[in-house]
């Protein structure tokens, strides 16, 4: 059993403009100790399903369908007291800006500790022994004086590490990042990333990297999950899903990656705008963008197909290119 | 607090030295401006007023050198003699009807204060649902209604009709209707900044990572999202205070309340004029320094603007 | 044969015929966007929306409009006086009518078979029928609030103007008087100014059209001119500041577009919405100003009614004609109240940055 198990959950927010469905049946698994990423871009529904694990969506927003299992536990319909518990204790989250994540009028200690005494039993003084420690773990300097100040005094790179060091105060099985390094430098970017990679291996903890980078991608996560427009388009292994692409969305993002060896040549975005997820097709929700789209493509939306046992993907080329094999050895 | 902060409220306080300045200065040329000037002419006023007047500021003396004067006087709160009321210093009128508006006052900014946030909050945390729409309509019919209005009509229902509270506002009883009507614009008025300014916390991203920290929900709102909305509402002390006291003109006339506000409009329509600069003067400085502290206050509270 | 891995069974019905490619024009048909409009319809829509400021907006308007009318056809004048008559000794049984009374030579007309039109509020304390009075008062406050706006806002545009565009020392002088005006207590000043010009005013303009409108008055638009353009001043020269630097301005003139275009393209809707519901809430409060100073008696000179002088005359004689005041009372917060709806709708419907 996965420590974590999606299945086609869905999530929807109901404003006064209609319904707008962010989440359309993603499923996935997360094992102990790996590193699964979410990949798409802005509106693809990536951070509302984090949001949703954790059920911490805005007013608007409700779980409409599907599971989340922690542990075995289901969480959907769980209640407020399991969600408490797991919130920050078992599953944390960090955000991408760490300036407007804090609040300004706390210092970070007060912060850190609140995280700490939620969920333990230490007494005040052996949370703020704590709160040093998990500071000094993410490399903060002079932990003992900055440890009275205030988020402002911090600059962009330390507070997402002080951010880091709340989330895993209390030593959570998973931690989901949602574009973490998106806000900060590009050296920057690379500091937070060894010292998550190094945290998760000193903590044995899971993580769950929600980017639309395809680069931090690349560099630390075991499995992706790619989505589009609220619905999940392939997932697997990272190497399955980098060199063996098997949807047309997938394929256009690495071919737009602009690369050494096409040095020179004419970039290659995807053409077209992202959906309006008020108004979602009947079909694939990428067919208007898509180069191959067939006809049935507009009509229906395609069914998750095994690629082989490390790779799902949902595209009816798949279906096509299964045909025609079949067509041909018929003959 | 760093020096960025420390020159803003140095620039403040010069500020409002020079308002209060450009108040006594205007005050004291306008009321030169009434034909014959302000200490002449006027058949009530009393013999003895005006020969204190000669000998303060010589009547005949030319204009910029009484200017000088009374400018002079007035920063040491001498005013000179009320030219109606015989015998009395204008300095000690105020200081008599100051007791009795203060009191009214204060306690009507202070219901204000705690009503308004109390309710904002409900407002905010209840938004689109019935006690936060009702609570809307109410707050925009007070804010909308002049409070010579609101007074009128509470003294008719309660103090004529039902004669619940007395008419009269000499006792402390007849305190209570001209309280609640100075103090039913600010509450309207804090109540639908708590309300905006809540929601507008609880929309930030610091409040989301208390949530996915385990934090509860009452917890969330008086520990973190409090604290951070009740910072615009110190910006409303200021004209809050303005409020007040151009709302006590009103309302001590219709309660009948023997407080600065009625003296000063009794002042204007009995012509006694340098009682009426001496009230303008002092209400003015009170509201300049009111809104100074209220600028400052809110400079140092709030963490962000302090850095930037 | 090598196991082939069909998937497992589709559980849709799949037509084979459908896996060719799909055309163009079958791919931009599910592409629904919203069809895109301007700034200025969307906000119209938005607003006709919201149904709080559009009623406000229709009772508003009802009431101006009755205000500029009625007085046309009603057949009771504001200031006639009706058991005054030149020559005859006055006859008091016209004052202080309870509605849809009559004075004594209407009684007797009533009984000689002729149609008297009715006092639908009765009649003041001086005989004059108080329904015309109270169409008056509405008239004048209406006009004083919507006037004062006006002076409020060509000083202020012009003040703020100035100071954005020319920059440097001319904005520093302009900011700094700003400064302190802003920080007078208003109401205060207002009052001594009040209390004070008709004094002086008054043998100004006597004889003139002037002195019909009432030095009080004129005094009160000259307090508004003097102190209250600030805030619409500072509003102006943000915008202009703030769209000198916009990117899209950089954008168009870097596509060669001419100064004056970027002003009437960009410049200018912007300011306006600004501009628009600034001065739609600062109607409310010009006529709020008003009445205060009625109601304090620094307002019209009598005969000319005024909401908020009606309401400080009904005080005397409340406990017996409560009416008095009660009217006069509703019309003023129905005004203030719709203008103030109608302000708040404006913003919600206008203001680019309160888009979600």
């Amino acid at each position: 059993m996965a420590l974590l198990e999606v299945r086609d959950l869905r999530t929807s927010f109901f404003t006064d403009a209609g319904e707008v469905k962010a989440v359309n049946g993603v499923s996935f698994d997360l094992e102990r100790g790996k590193t699964l990423g979410i990949v798409g871009e802005s509106g693809s529904g990536k951070s509302v399903t984090a949001y949703s694990i954790l059920q911490i969506l805005a007013s608007a927003g409700k779980i409409v369908g599907g599971s989340v299992k922690l542990d075995g536990q289901e969480l959907v319909g769980a209640g407020e007291k399991v969600m408490k518990d797991v919130r920050g204790n078992k599953i944390s989250i960090i955000f991408q800006d760490p300036m407007t994540s804090l609040n300004p009028t706390y210092t970070i200690g007060h912060q850190l500790m609140e995280a700490i005494t939620l969920h333990t039993n230490r007494t005040r003084s052996q949370a703020r022994e704590r709160a040093i420690e998990m500071l000094k773990l993410v490399n903060v300097n002079e932990p003992e004086k900055r440890i009275n100040q205030y988020p402002h005094e911090f600059s962009g790179g330390m507070r997402q590490r002080v951010m880091i060091a709340m989330a895993l105060a209390c030593e959570p099985d998973i931690l989901i990042a949602d574009e973490p390094t998106t806000a900060l430098d590009v050296t920057i970017q690379a500091q937070i990333l060894e010292l998550m990679q190094e945290l998760q291996k000193e903590l044995g903890m899971a993580i769950i990297m929600i980017t639309h980078d395809l680069g931090v991608v690349a560099q630390i996560c075991d499995e992706i999950v790619v989505m589009y427009a609220g619905g999940y388009c392939e997932r697997g292994t990272a190497d399955e899903i980098f060199y063996n692409p098997k949807h047309e969305y997938t394929k256009g993002l690495l071919r737009s990656i602009p690369t050494m060896n096409t040095m020179g040549q004419k970039l290659k975005p995807i053409t077209g705008t992202p959906i309006d997820l008020l108004n979602l097709p009947e079909g694939c929700p990428f067919a208007p963008r898509c180069e191959n789209a067939m006809k049935i493509c507009l009509k229906q939306m395609p069914e998750s197909m095994d690629i082989n046992e490390n790779h799902k993907a949902s595209c009816w080329m798949n279906v096509k290119a299964l045909l025609e094999e079949g067509g041909e050895s018929n003959e | 607090m760093n020096s960025k902060t420390l020159l803003y409220i140095l620039k403040r306080i010069i500020l409002a030295i020079i308002t209060v300045w450009v108040v006594i200065t205007v005050t004291f040329f306008v009321m030169h401006a009434v034909p014959g000037g302000p200490f002449v002419g006027e058949k009530a006023t009393s013999p003895a007023a005006m020969a204190q007047l000669e000998a303060k500021y010589g009547l005949d003396k030319p204009l910029m050198e009484q200017y000088v004067t009374y400018l002079k006087d007035a920063v040491h709160l001498d005013f000179g003699p009320s030219l109606k009321q015989r015998g009395r210093q204008v300095t000690d009128i105020i200081m008599d009807g100051m007791k009795t508006s203060a009191k009214l006052g204060i306690i009507a900014a202070f219901s204000a204060l705690i009503v308004g946030v109390i309710l904002g909050s409900v407002a905010a945390l209840r938004r689109n649902k019935f006690i936060d729409k009702l609570i809307m309509v109410i707050t925009t019919a007070f804010v909308s209604m002049p409070s010579f209005i609101i007074g009128s009509l509470l003294l008719i229902v309660f103090a004529i009709k039902l004669m619940i509270v007395p008419a009269n506002g000499s006792t402390p009883q007849g305190l209570i209707l001209p309280i609640i009507t100075l103090s039913l614009y600010p509450m309207a008025y804090i109540t639908r900044l708590t309300r905006s300014s809540m929601l507008d916390v609880l929309g930030q991203d610091y409040i989301r990572t208390a949530k996915a920290k385990g934090v509860s929900g009452p917890k969330i709102i008086f520990g973190h999202a409090l604290k951070n909305s009740l910072i615009p509402v110190i910006t409303y002390f200021g004209p809050m205070l303005a409020y007040i006291v151009t709302g006590s003109l009103v309302v001590e006339q219709i309660f009948a309340v023997p407080g600065i506000g009625r003296a000063f409009v009794n002042s204007i329509t009995g012509r006694d004029y340098t009682l009426i600069m001496g009230t303008t003067i002092i209400l003015a400085t009170l509201i300049v320094i009111m809104n100074l502290v209220s600028d400052i206050m809110y400079k140092i509270v709030d963490p962000r603007i302090t850095l930037e | 044969m090598t196991e082939k891995k069909f998937p497992a069974p589709l559980s849709m019905h799949v037509d084979l015929n459908d896996f060719i490619p799909a055309t163009d024009e079958e791919k931009e048909y599910l592409v629904q966007m919203r069809p895109s409009s301007t700034f200025f319809k969307d906000g119209v829509k938005r607003l006709i929306k919201n149904k709080v400021a559009f009623i406000s907006l229709i009772v508003i308007v009802l009431i101006t409009i009755a205000s500029i009318v009625i007085p046309l056809f009603w057949p009771y004048s504001y200031d006639n006086q009706l058991g005054v008559q030149p020559g005859k000794p006055v006859d008091a049984s016209y004052n202080n009518l309870k509605p849809f009374e009559y004075g004594r030579t209407e009684q007797a007309q009533i009984e000689a078979g002729e149609k008297v039109f009715p006092h639908i509020f009765g009649t003041d304390s001086a005989g004059r029928d108080y329904f015309i009075r109270v169409v008056y008062g509405t008239r004048i406050s209406l006009a004083v609030g919507f006037f004062a706006s006006i002076i409020v806002l060509v000083i202020g545009m012009t003040m703020g103007s100035i100071a954005g565009y020319l920059g440097g020392k001319v904005d520093l002088i302009i900011m700094r008087i700003v400064d302190v005006i802003y920080s007078l207590p208003d109401m205060l000043m207002v009052i001594l100014l009040a209390a004070v010009m008709n004094q002086r005013i008054g043998p100004m303009i006597e004889g003139t059209v002037l002195a019909k409108i009432g030095a009080n008055i004129l005094s009160l638009f000259i307090t508004f001119a003097l102190l209250y353009w600030v805030s619409m001043s500072r509003l102006i020269r943000g915008q202009i500041l703030s769209l000198r630097e916009q990117e899209y301005v950089l954008a168009a003139q870097a596509t060669g577009a001419k100064g004056t275009w970027i002003i009437t393209k960009h410049l200018i809707p912007n300011s306006i919405s600004v501009v628009i519901i600034s001065t739609a809430l600062q109607i409310p409060n010009a006529i709020f100003t008003e009445s205060f100073l009625s109601f304090l008696g620094l307002g019209v000179n009598a005969p000319m009614p005024s909401l908020g002088s009606l309401a400080s005359d009904a005080l005397n004689g409340m406990t017996t004609y409560p009416y008095r005041l009660v009217i006069p009372a509703i019309v003023i917060s129905l005004i203030v109240l719709g203008l103030n709806l109608l302000g708040d709708g404006l913003r919600d419907a206008f203001d680019p940055k309160l888009n979600k």
